[in-house]
């Protein structure tokens, strides 16, 4: 397990040194100059002298491969230049934000977690029955609900209705319950759906019927035989799932005026500050590929056959 | 040969399907969503974009049906003229990501060797960024905008495509029938057009009806954050932005729009869900994002 996880981590080494190439060019192949969105955001006006100055300041008269690899040699000492507009070191900045956004699609995750997993087994134990019926129809409507229009509509019932919940900031518990819904909602249902029928196919299965011929009760036959097979899909699923979490808490964020790196990096988009853009792009990719990372090493820590195979028992 | 495979061979498949209820309710909505988009300056009852201040954030009435926003624009108007940029904009999207899904992930799996492998190892990278998080990074490339909006989308999916017409690519390359027409003197564009493209577009268009409600949510998501379509042209992202102002005291300004947009997503996802049943039990809707 230990090798298994070691050699993922080195894994990540190559991944982010392409990811940061293909930011790196692709913002170079862009259309516009960056001197010139440079001088724009300090408001100075674009004389032939000053873009010339701003060029051989920003390193931009250099040649391409020299500018990258200047970028990635300062990268390891967390120096990924000054942004444009405020002229202040990016990094930082980022990482002050940071925190809001990753308790937000941590607590966006927890409860697609949570809630799709008692709705799942639910809907699995009474096949074809209410509860099935209902999760399907919870899951028909959820997987096309805008997130930032159940955003609003969350803020309508609780909070302009109900007058129940704040409608924005970052505070408490009662602040973040509201976003980390809308963002969930999606990734929730697809889960509860997979779970049941996941659930279903194992039940299906000979060691399960075995089981039962031994005696064992429905609750136990189902924790400890049903559910431990059908969490493969679920986990697989989630690693697919955090991206689309990471998306919606940058969009959700500006809705309930959660202080992330969502509206920082707007702004730079706007903006066009490009040191602000592959920075925050290369971090998200990261946080990404490590979540990814750590759902592979629990798919196998929850799947003796990967984790056995890994070490080389046959 | 079973009785099914006999009917099977004689009558197309989508001849004889039967619709079930949401079936044909999603593809009512569809029709009446193309119609809009497409007709929609003549059915909508006012100008789009005509203001009347005087009007302003009206609620429903016998003259404006859904009411008027902040500038005292006939909501149910924008609604309708909206679905334009939706739908075409989806449209578009599929456009580009099936041409670069199919002239990439062909070449890959069709060429094979090194030539694939530097490919596929390119399209890795682009699986590695979150959709969303690529589609806001060729935003910031390309700079805001509708078009550059549809084009950050559809940078932003076609990796996935290509990595499946490759799969496809590959699992028919060696087949007899492959073979046969090469040795008929086809060359390998001619095998490519004639026997690959057909076989990788039907399957490639289920995996896009499933997709196109996705695509409609990042392109009004990006709308929703101001860096799609600019102030007057009317989208349904851009007007749940502009009304969000209003949440407390005229609700239904957020409510119309967003209603529009679930329909619409909703309609696309029951049309795949639909297609993929019928046409390939086995097809795995879980390929990503």
């Amino acid at each position: 397990m230990l090798a298994f996880t070691l050699r993922r981590l080195l894994l990540l080494v190559p991944i982010l040194l392409a990811a940061s190439l293909v930011i790196f060019l692709l913002l170079r192949l862009g259309p516009s100059d960056p001197a010139m969105d440079y001088l724009r955001l300090s408001r100075v006006p674009p004389t032939p002298q000053a873009l010339e100055e701003a060029r051989r300041m920003l390193g931009l008269d250099q040649p391409i491969v020299v500018q990258y690899l200047d970028w990635l040699w300062r990268g390891p000492s967390l120096d990924f230049g000054n942004s444009y507009a405020p002229q202040r070191p990016v990094l930082p900045d980022l990482l002050y934000y940071l925190p809001a956004t990753l308790k937000l699609a941590g607590v966006a995750l927890v409860l697609a977690l949570g809630i799709s997993f008692p709705l799942g087994m639910w809907a699995a134990r009474y096949r074809d029955r209410f509860p099935d019926q209902s999760v399907r129809l919870l899951a028909f409507f959820g997987v096309s609900m805008p997130n930032f229009w159940l955003g609003f509509l969350l803020v309508l019932v609780f909070s302009v209705h109900l007058g129940w919940l704040p409608p924005m900031g970052m505070g408490g518990w009662s602040h973040i319950v509201m976003p980390a819904f809308a963002i969930s909602l999606m990734s929730l249902c697809i889960n509860a759906r997979l779970l049941r029928a996941s659930m279903l196919e194992v039940k299906g299965q000979r060691h399960v019927t075995y089981a039962r011929l031994r005696g064992l009760s429905e609750i136990s036959v189902e924790r400890s035989h049903v559910l431990r097979n059908a969490l493969l899909p679920i986990i697989t699923a989630t690693g697919m799932h955090i991206g689309e979490l990471i998306g919606g808490t940058l969009i959700i964020e500006s809705i309930f005026g959660w202080p992330g790196v969502g509206r920082y990096a707007v702004s730079a988009i706007f903006n066009r500050d490009y040191p602000v853009i592959q920075c925050f792009t290369l971090l998200m990719v990261g946080i990404f590929v490590l979540c990814n990372l750590i759902v592979d090493i629990v798919y196998a820590w929850a799947d003796p056959r990967i984790r056995l195979s890994a070490e080389g028992v046959q | 040969m079973s009785d099914l495979a006999i009917e099977r061979t004689i009558a197309p498949q989508w001849l004889s399907v039967k619709l079930n209820w949401p079936t044909k309710v999603a593809l009512g909505i569809i029709a009446v969503l193309v119609i809009c988009a497409v007709a929609g300056h003549w059915l909508a009852p006012y100008d789009p974009n005509a203001t009347n201040l005087v009007g302003r954030l009206q609620s429903p009435n016998a003259e404006h049906w859904l009411g008027t926003d902040h500038l005292g624009r006939d909501i149910l108007s924008r609604l309708i003229v909206g679905s334009r940029v939706s739908l075409g904009s989806v449209a578009l999207c599929l456009v580009l990501i099936l041409g670069l899904g199919i002239l990439v992930g062909g070449a890959s799996g069709f060429i094979g060797g090194r030539t694939d492998q530097i490919i596929m190892r390119f399209t890795d990278v682009f699986l590695t960024f979150p959709t969303l998080v690529l589609a806001l990074f060729m935003v910031g490339m390309l700079g805001t905008g509708l078009v550059n909006v549809i084009v950050a989308i559809a940078l932003s999916h076609w990796a996935w495509y290509a990595r499946i017409v490759r799969g496809i690519v590959l699992s028919l390359k060696h087949r007899d029938f492959i073979l046969a027409s090469r040795l008929a003197g086809a060359t390998r564009v001619q095998v490519f057009i004639k026997h690959l493209l057909p076989a990788t577009l039907s399957q490639l268009l289920v995996l896009a009806t499933l997709d196109i409600g996705h695509m409609m949510l990042h392109v009004s998501g990006l709308s929703f954050l101001g860096l799609g379509v600019t102030a007057p042209t009317p989208e349904w992202g851009v007007m749940i932005s502009d009304a969000r102002q209003y949440v407390w005291t005229e609700p239904l300004l957020v409510f119309w729009p967003g209603l529009a947009l679930f329909f619409s997503v909703m309609a696309f996802n029951i049309l795949g869900d639909a297609i993929r049943d019928k046409l390939d039990p086995h097809l795995c809707a879980e390929h990503g994002h």
